[in-house]
């Protein structure tokens, strides 16, 4: 059960690190974390304590990605995604909030932003969310086969194959390891794939993504020397060939 | 002094109390001109009609007895008391006979109406008025008075050329006039009296408990919740203010008590994981020496901080939930879909420890709502059915099902746990109540509260029931009306 699972510190090497990040917070510590904890995985980070000169910065800089707190002084988070959106900036934005009404999720990413995390959050969930948004890391939802190592997948068939050898999978399976493999080499957390699997957007209180992870995993490493789908200690999982 | 006063005339009452006055000072000025014109215009005409009476009555005894005649009729009728004004003169303007004394000459050439004021005599007025006037003239007190009197009078010359002149005083409708204006004055004092009365009585009173409900509004801000507004019983203005205002502190209360409660419960489910991470930090700052200890405790803190704040979260969902309805939030959700959904996200986890989850979905529903609430309520009853029927003997087994009719949707989770006593029902969805038996098991305890607050959000309800063995949980959504 995950809620008894003792936490476990992410294992920062399954990070890639490298990008250019924008955090605009407004509270101190919260963004000294942030920049630090940043900083320790490898990328550049840029803090701005307000929504005038985050949108500024975010106007004139060339970010790969950009954490905007919701509640702001001087121009709220969304507006400064709503007016970067209007001047055609398509920089991922993850919009942080405190939880706050039923619909702020849907009113959030409505004004443009692309993922939305409630505080508190944990590091790890953060960093695995910045990564995937990355938009370096490629438009890889128009592929229409992925492969990692020996294993492929095409989704137009629908044919999930390990070293030339067909899978057999459930569609929900099915749909997992495609997101992995979107994500290939990337760390995904247990909510991710619950929100882009399940498109349901709340904390699985036990270890049911767990399970349905060793269940795939069970298929596409059965009879196969080589893990591809690895748990990451204490954040998620990353498929990834070796 | 000043500042009362200015703070009075800033009162409501004291502006209509002096609005009050102008009008009707004004009104009562209109009113009492026109009066005083138009009833003058009235007693004028009355006047001259009782002259050409008169007139014709004198053209009458002329014409029965001649001149002679005339003349003492004249002569009589100007004797007698409050008599009108009488003259008759030959064509050269010589009195023949009559009370008027005097003429402004050239008066008597023209016939036909005139108004002037003419000297005439009365006779037998009363004695004592006529001695007081008279004191001042030193004596000739037994002859009549000339005085010169405003007259209207009618001039009429006779076929013989004689000259009749038949007239009335004017003092009469003068005096009616003065009368009609003191009692102007009189009544306009009375008036502004009274607005005064009413701006000080109204204005006062009114300050007055505008005064006590200020004192009771600063009374409760002060803190005492209990307090309330005074009410008067007389069902104006101030009153209803007052109990719109008592309803809302009573409201304010209500929501002060529940919110109390939480934080009662929030003292007492989280007092004692805060000090368990307290006192495990400190014991591992005493006694560990390896860093790997160090590293176990800090792991653990934070998992215990992660179970808090998911705490934390459910108590806050709670709370938006019960904070009321949002009709922006709902949109067509197919129960159906929800149901599969969450059957098929949890059958692994079930199949782990052992219990067969199934279901049955045996309806289509459709209603107005939110999918993620409901996933998660779903997701909590489900999560619960599995841990309790896991401790159960073999054959464990939950049961997701769907049905519906025209009035309701009903999703049904049964398990095979130890369910839970009648008595303990409805205590089961209460904040924190995580009920004896069950303390073992992980978990906010917040699971059939948070699926009882989204029941209460799409205006449906929770119920508990014996499934014999285990629990019958059921999400009653009403069906076919759209939610205001």
């Amino acid at each position: 059960m995950r809620s008894d699972a003792s936490f476990q510190s992410p294992d920062l090497s399954s990070y890639t690190g490298g990008m250019k990040i924008l955090v605009i917070e407004d509270d101190r510590d919260a963004a000294d974390y942030l920049e630090k904890a940043l900083n320790e995985v490898g990328h550049t980070v840029h803090v701005a304590r307000d929504g005038e000169s985050g949108f500024a910065l975010a106007d004139n800089g060339d970010y790969d990605v950009m954490v905007v707190d919701r509640m702001l002084p001087k121009r709220d988070g969304l507006s400064v995604v709503a007016g970067l959106r209007s001047r055609g900036n398509d920089t991922p934005v993850l919009i942080l909030s405190a939880l706050g009404q039923v619909d702020d999720r849907v009113t959030g990413l409505r004004a443009g932003g692309d993922d939305y995390l409630t505080k508190p959050y944990a590091f790890s969930e953060l960093l695995a969310r910045v990564e995937v948004l990355n938009r370096r890391s490629g438009n890889k939802e128009v592929e229409t086969s992925y492969r990692v190592g020996d294993l492929e997948l095409d989704r137009l068939s629908h044919v999930v194959k390990r070293a030339g050898r067909e899978v057999t999978l459930q569609p929900r399976e099915f749909r997992l390891l495609e997101y992995l493999m979107r994500h290939a080499g990337q760390v995904v957390t247990r909510t991710m794939l619950l929100e882009n699997v399940w498109d349901y957007h709340f904390d699985p209180q036990t270890n049911v993504i767990d399970v349905h992870v060793s269940r795939l995993r069970g298929k596409i490493e059965k009879d196969f020397d080589t893990p591809v789908l690895h748990t990451v200690r204490g954040a998620g999982y990353m498929l990834k060939a070796g | 002094m000043f500042a009362r006063l200015s703070a009075t005339m800033r009162t409501t009452a004291a502006r209509l109390s002096a609005l009050y006055l102008l009008l009707f000072a004004g009104c009562a000025i209109l009113l009492v001109f026109y009066m005083t014109s138009l009833s003058g215009r009235m007693l004028v005409g009355q006047i001259q009609n009782t002259i050409n009476e008169e007139m014709a009555g004198l053209g009458r005894a002329y014409q029965r007895g001649g001149l002679t005649t005339l003349v003492r009729v004249i002569e009589q009728r100007s004797r007698q008391p409050g008599a009108n004004l009488y003259l008759i003169t030959d064509p050269q303007g010589r009195i023949l006979a009559g009370n008027v004394q005097s003429l402004q000459p050239g008066v008597l050439d023209q016939s036909g109406w005139t108004q002037r004021p003419f000297g005439y005599q009365r006779f037998g007025e009363a004695a004592g008025e006529r001695a007081q006037q008279n004191d001042a003239d030193a004596g000739a007190a037994a002859d009549p008075q000339t005085d010169v009197h405003l007259a209207t009078a009618l001039i009429l010359r006779l076929p013989n050329q004689m000259i009749v002149l038949v007239g009335r005083d004017l003092g009469e409708p003068a005096r009616f006039r003065e009368v009609v204006q003191r009692a102007l004055i009189v009544t306009l004092g009375i008036m502004g009296l009274g607005a005064l009365l009413i701006w000080f009585f109204v204005g006062r009173t009114a300050l007055r408990r505008i005064d006590r409900i200020s004192e009771a509004s600063r009374r409760i801000m002060g803190g005492d919740l209990t307090g309330r507004l005074p009410v008067e019983g007389s069902g104006d203005e101030f009153d209803r203010l007052s109990e719109n205002l008592n309803a809302m502190l009573a409201r304010i209360a209500t929501l002060n008590e529940g919110l109390k409660q939480v934080s009662d419960n929030i003292a007492h489910d989280l007092k004692t994981p805060l000090t368990r991470l307290r006192n495990k930090a400190e014991a591992a700052l005493a006694t560990s020496r390896a860093p790997t200890d160090y590293r176990e405790v800090l792991e653990n803190t934070i998992s215990e901080s992660d179970q808090l704040i998911r705490t934390f979260n459910a108590i806050l969902m709670i709370s938006r939930l019960e904070a009321g309805y949002s009709a922006e939030t709902m949109t067509d959700v197919d129960l159906a879909a929800i149901a599969s959904d969450v059957a098929e996200l949890y059958e692994p986890a079930a199949e782990e420890v052992n219990v067969v989850l199934e279901a049955a979905i045996d309806a289509a529903a459709t209603i107005q709502g939110n999918r993620e609430l409901i996933g998660q309520a779903l997701s909590n009853i489900v999560d619960n059915a599995i841990k309790y029927s896991a401790e159960g003997e073999g054959g464990s087994r939950v049961l997701i099902a769907l049905t519906a009719d025209a009035a309701e949707a009903r999703l049904t989770v049964r398990d095979t746990g130890p369910g839970i006593s009648a008595e303990d029902r409805a205590r089961a969805t209460e904040r924190f109540v995580r009920l004896e038996k069950s303390r073992s098991q992980p978990g906010s305890g917040l699971g059939l509260s948070l699926a009882k607050a989204v029941m209460g959000f799409h205006r449906g309800r929770l119920e508990l029931a014996d499934a014999a063995p285990g629990l019958l949980v059921t999400m009653v959504f009403p069906m076919g009306e759209k939610p205001a």
